[in-house]
């Protein structure tokens, strides 16, 4: 007797399921809202570098039906992307998948500008090293400014001055 | 006749030009002022003979002469008359034409000047853009033609610039048209000012390599190219600033900027060339970093001539690449030869470009501005390689990958942000010398300031963070920069005892540079406020409507009334508009009209906006499809832009500051102020 209520519960359980995963697909046809919100994420494969909700030709206007089509089929924005991919390849995503050669262009960037940096502040560390007590021969716009004074207005003023 | 004179034309000034880099090359060696006269005098020649060519093909553009193929290609009956002359650089044989055109102009603007004291330079700046002309020519006269005529030969018809044996001139009865997106104002310059700024590079290049060739180099090529410099910036900034407007106008995808590859290729020598007007300052003020300012310009000048190629060549299929064509492996054969030479020439007078005075300190304006070149050098490396990446991906696995705006906004977004920051400590800093302490006094005010703003934004406007550390930074922008105006104003006053407004125009005119770059900084924060609210703010959504049926999207509701479709033919377009009424919290507001243009000639779709704006934002509707039928249903993609006004106040309140930078004066303090030492120098190097 128990037995058979667990399995009554349990199979009433699994039609509420079942019926309310039915529900969700016939009720709510997907918006063009959430099919843009997938498409803007995926390149038209034809016309390069136009994302796909704004692609005004008819192969993207088909695209865009089958993103709606794919999303009244209950598929996830992972999958219709994959689907896209397998497909088309690489290209249609917004940016290059990141494995095997496609990691170039996330690594060579930062590499080049730390290397940038490196440079720059090594060059900058030992430009900017105090040298002997002699006074470099400073150019003629360094200004002496006193510590005690802002010395942004006395340097100012001095500008002023000249051009009197 | 027309098309035989224009090219008969345009191969003599391709001679011409030719003879002038000979000429010049021989007077300098053999020091013959005759010879360089006469290089220059036929350099000189060159712009009204491009001149002329250029009139033999506007005259064949205006009067439908469709046995031309480039008047064929890029205009039609129903064009009107303005729009025919510009569709000279509406395709690739007449935009280069029009490069080299422009060039011609810009080369013979400086052979005319005053050489007295700088006579040196006089050959190898006509060499360098004499060079120049001729790669650009030689790539119109054999390759680019625009000039090629149709022929009849046993029945085809091919494209000739002579006539095949026993064939018959042969003329469509009505040509393409230009491509409609072409047809707007906005587009109609765009071009022109992008190919002024591309263009006008060249000039400061040839400067410097003369500089370099003649082993003088002191400042002088820098302050003889300035307002040239400050001239290629503004046209290049109002080249891009057109071009984000007409994609805003036009493109109909509610955005300004893309990271399309081809507006990129234009965005790399801008920025480039930002980062060397701010280094040129170093320079003349401290004598410093002049190989620096050499390799910059050297850079701009070839990532002018590799963006013309990417936008000409073909070569990265995009929106804007509107054509194919032979001519690829020229264009990067000649950047590349140019670079190599360039930097050449940099290594070997790299001795006598040593810096005059020592660096004393991290904080000093010239350690900051160093700082600045670095972060533009950044961006660069950034875009440069989104842009070869799909060469690269092709080449190695032979898969084209797409490098689009997630890429660019996540890797450049803190390195704009740190920019902001530059911005605003920067221009506190003192040449020479700065302290944490200096600096602290100096900016305090304004950070507090700036936090207390912040924090009203937080409370009234967003939580978002990234929206909040960019108005924190443009705030502190803003105030450190006004400050500045209201410090030095102030002790003008002071000092003068004249009235702030009085001493405040005294002032600014006195340092046109320094004061234009800080109206340049303001409007770069307005841009900024514009750009930070479409953005992150940005709301989008699309819906079919039935007639009197609405949608909502941040506080708006739009409602579809009507639409209509009819055929203009004189205008050889068919016009479907919709006219949406517009409320908010239900008061109305008016009404929109967002319409498709549908191109006969073309056969293409312009899609025009209906576009509410405001300065807190802009309602920007789009007619994406319609039913044609009795029901009149139709579809509109609506976006809620906010701020976006002033990405476009900004914009003008920036080419303001560079007109008012590079205004031509008679200003005193333009004289040298290290004249001690440039002497020094040119002794030096004679």
């Amino acid at each position: 007797m128990k037995k058979f209520l667990y399995t009554l519960i349990f199979t009433v359980l699994l039609g509420f399921l079942f019926t309310g995963v039915a529900l969700a697909q016939d009720n709510t046809p997907p918006t063009d809202d959430e099919v843009n919100a997938v498409a803007h994420k995926l390149y038209c494969p034809v016309c390069e570098s136009t994302p796909l909700d704004v692609c005004p030709t008819e192969a993207c206007r088909d695209w865009r039906e089958l993103i709606r089509t794919m999303l009244a089929e209950g598929k996830t924005e992972k999958e219709i992307i994959q689907h896209f991919e397998a497909q088309y390849g690489a290209r249609v995503l917004a940016e290059p998948p990141k494995e095997g050669f496609y990691w170039l262009i996330y690594l060579l960037p930062p590499a080049v500008i730390l290397a940038g940096a490196v440079i720059l502040f090594r060059s900058l560390k030992e430009w900017t090293k105090p040298k002997a007590a002699a006074p470099v021969s400073s150019g003629a716009r360094s200004e002496s400014s006193s510590s005690e004074k802002d010395d942004y207005v006395a340097r100012l003023e001095a500008e002023l001055k000249k051009q009197k | 006749m027309f098309a035989e004179f224009g090219y008969g034309i345009l191969v003599v000034s391709f001679l011409v030009a030719i003879y002038s880099v000979f000429a010049a090359v021989y007077g300098a060696t053999n020091k013959s002022a005759a010879m360089v006269e006469s290089a220059r005098r036929s350099m000189l020649l060159v712009f009204p003979l491009l001149s002329l060519s250029a009139a033999a093909l506007i005259y064949l553009l205006v009067n439908n002469h469709f046995e031309v193929a480039f008047v064929y290609e890029v205009t039609s009956r129903s064009m009107p008359t303005y729009l025919k002359v510009t569709a000279w650089w509406g395709g690739q044989a007449g935009s280069l034409m029009f490069w080299s055109w422009l060039l011609a102009a810009f080369t013979s603007a400086v052979t005319i000047r005053k050489w007295d004291r700088d006579i040196e330079f006089l050959p190898w700046v006509i060499v360098v853009n004499a060079i120049t002309l001729i790669f650009f020519l030689g790539m119109v006269v054999f390759y680019e033609n625009p000039f090629t005529r149709f022929w009849l030969v046993g029945g085809n018809v091919e494209p000739h610039m002579f006539a095949p044996l026993n064939a018959t001139l042969f003329a469509a009865p009505d040509g393409n048209g230009l491509n409609p997106l072409l047809r707007h104002p906005g587009m109609v310059i765009h071009p022109p000012m992008l190919y002024l700024g591309f263009v006008s590079y060249v000039i400061p290049y040839s400067f410097a390599m003369a500089a370099l060739i003649t082993g003088r180099t002191d400042d002088r090529w820098i302050r003889l190219t300035r307002r040239w410099s400050l001239w290629a910036w503004l046209f290049l900034s109002f080249g891009l600033v057109l071009g984000g407007r007409w994609a805003y106008d036009v493109l109909g995808w509610g955005g300004y900027w893309g990271w399309d590859p081809v507006e990129i290729a234009a965005f790399m020598p801008w920025l480039t060339g930002t980062a060397f007007l701010h280094s040129v300052m170093i320079q003349e003020k401290r004598g410093l970093f002049k190989h620096w300012n050499m390799i910059l310009v050297i850079l701009t000048y070839s990532l002018v001539v590799f963006g013309t190629f990417l936008t000409r060549s073909g070569v990265l299929s995009s929106v804007h690449a509107f054509a194919n064509s032979p001519i690829g492996p020229f264009f990067m054969a000649f950047v590349s030869l140019t670079l190599v030479v360039s930097i050449a020439l940099v290594i070997w007078r790299w001795p006598i470009l040593r810096g005059e005075t020592e660096m004393k300190s991290m904080l000093s304006r010239e350690a900051l501005f160093l700082l600045n070149n670095l972060l533009f050098m950044s961006v660069l490396v950034i875009c440069f390689w989104g842009v070869i990446f799909p060469l690269v991906s092709e080449l190695f696995t032979g898969q084209k990958v797409t490098v689009g705006p997630p890429f660019y906004e996540r890797a450049t977004a803190p390195i704009f942000a740190a920019l902001m920051f530059l911005m605003g400590v920067a221009p506190l800093s003192a040449w020479g010398h700065s302290t944490v302490q200096t600096l602290g006094r100096a900016m305090w005010k304004s950070a507090v300031a700036a936090l207390i703003i912040t924090a009203i934004l937080f409370v009234t406007y967003t939580q978002n963070i990234i929206a909040l550390i960019g108005f924190f930074l443009i705030a502190l922008v803003l105030l450190v920069t006004l400050q500045e105006f209201w410090r030095a104003a102030r002790a003008r006053q002071r000092a003068q005892g004249e009235n702030f407004l009085t001493s405040l125009s005294r002032l600014m005119g006195r340092n046109r540079r320094r004061y234009g770059g800080y109206i340049i900084h303001i409007s770069m924060m307005l841009m900024a406020i514009g750009i930070l609210g479409i953005e992150i703010f940005q709301k989008e959504t699309q819906g079919s409507l039935a007639q009197g049926e609405q949608l909502n999207i941040g506080g708006y509701t739009v409602e579809y009334r009507e639409l209509a479709s009819w055929d203009d033919q004189g205008k050889g377009v068919n016009f479907t508009r919709a006219v949406v009424d517009v409320y908010e919290d239900g008061i109305y507001l008016g009404e929109l009209t967002p319409r498709i243009d549908y191109y006969f000639d073309s056969q293409q779709n312009m899609t025009i906006p209906g576009n509410r704006s405001t300065f807190r934002d802009d309602l920007y509707i789009l007619l994406v499809d319609w039913q044609p039928v009795s029901s009149m249903g139709a579809t509109f993609k609506i976006f809620v832009n906010p701020l976006v006004n002033w990405l476009w106040i900004g914009s003008l309140l920036f080419l303001i500051g560079i007109i008012f930078a590079a205004w031509p004066d008679k200003d005193p303090a333009e004289e040298p102020v290290r004249a001690a030492r440039s002497v020094r120098q040119t002794n030096a190097a004679d």
